[in-house]
């Protein structure tokens, strides 16, 4: 089980960059923080959830 | 009559409290992008006493943008960083202010930030948000960082918030309201924002967030 944004997903094992593509984020518009650490953009197709994990991904949209 | 310096000081610190304006004075925040978020940030902290701003932006002042950005009407044309910084010495004349006209990429930001101790993202452009909140998350990971996300359209203004991603990263937003989707900007929604912002700031300078 990890939790992101807040909420409890049985996602453990799945990969940053297949869950960002299944929940429809563009990395391009986006920041990953996993246990409080950033997680580079060039590190999001080799980074897998771990068990107990928690991810934070903040969606930028335009505007200011 | 302008004031002096001293009774400027004796101001804040008759509303903030001596011990903190001394924080407040000796911050440095960087404000990057100068629009309806960064020129409404870069007014409330210059009036909280923030003793540096560090002020960047390529753009120069557009009649659309009076409704909502700390800018007259005499200064279309200016650069945004020359017109702030004049309205800024006219609000609060003995802080101290840098300014640079450039656009802000991955590969310049570090030099325009590197002396800040807190940085505010305030630009328009979702990937240029991205791309900042990236690049200070990942190279300065001893920098606060105050971002904005989602504050277009008419929406209650009650909706926005300040989330605390991390000890050192806060988003302020609604977090939805995309100017691609929403009907237009407000200035009051956008000022709200803009004022959640600078609230971190100066809670951050505070020890209180």
């Amino acid at each position: 089980m990890v939790k992101i944004n807040g909420v409890d997903a049985d996602l453990a094992g799945v990969k940053l960059s297949d869950y960002l593509k299944t929940a429809g984020y563009e990395s391009k518009f986006i920041a990953v923080e996993i246990n409080l650490e950033i997680v580079p953009k060039s590190a999001y197709s080799e980074t897998e959830f771990k068990d107990g994990d928690t991810i934070e991904i903040v969606n930028f949209v335009g505007g200011g | 009559m302008q004031p002096s310096e001293i009774e400027m000081r004796k101001a804040f610190e008759a509303r903030h409290g001596q011990l903190l304006q001394e924080k407040f004075s000796s911050a440095c925040v960087a404000v990057c992008g100068l629009g309806g978020l960064g020129s409404n940030i870069a007014v409330a902290l210059s009036r909280a006493g923030i003793g540096k701003l560090i002020l960047i932006d390529h753009d120069r002042v557009d009649v659309t943008n009076l409704h909502r950005q700390q800018y007259k009407a005499c200064q279309v044309g200016m650069y945004k960083t020359d017109a702030l910084v004049d309205n800024l010495r006219e609000i609060s004349p003995y802080l101290s202010y840098k300014t640079y006209t450039a656009r802000i990429t991955e590969e310049n930001a570090a030099s325009f930030i590197e002396s800040a101790d807190i940085v505010c993202e305030a630009f328009d452009k979702a990937e240029s948000k991205a791309m900042l909140a990236n690049l200070v998350l990942e190279k300065f990971p001893e920098k606060y960082l105050v971002a904005a996300s989602g504050m277009a359209g008419i929406d209650s203004a009650n909706l926005i918030t300040t989330r605390k991603i991390t000890d050192k990263f806060f988003v302020c937003g609604d977090g939805v309201s995309d100017i691609e989707t929403s009907n237009g900007l407000f200035s009051t929604r956008v000022m709200v924002c803009a004022a959640h912002e600078a609230h971190a700031v100066l809670r951050i300078i505070a020890g209180k967030i």
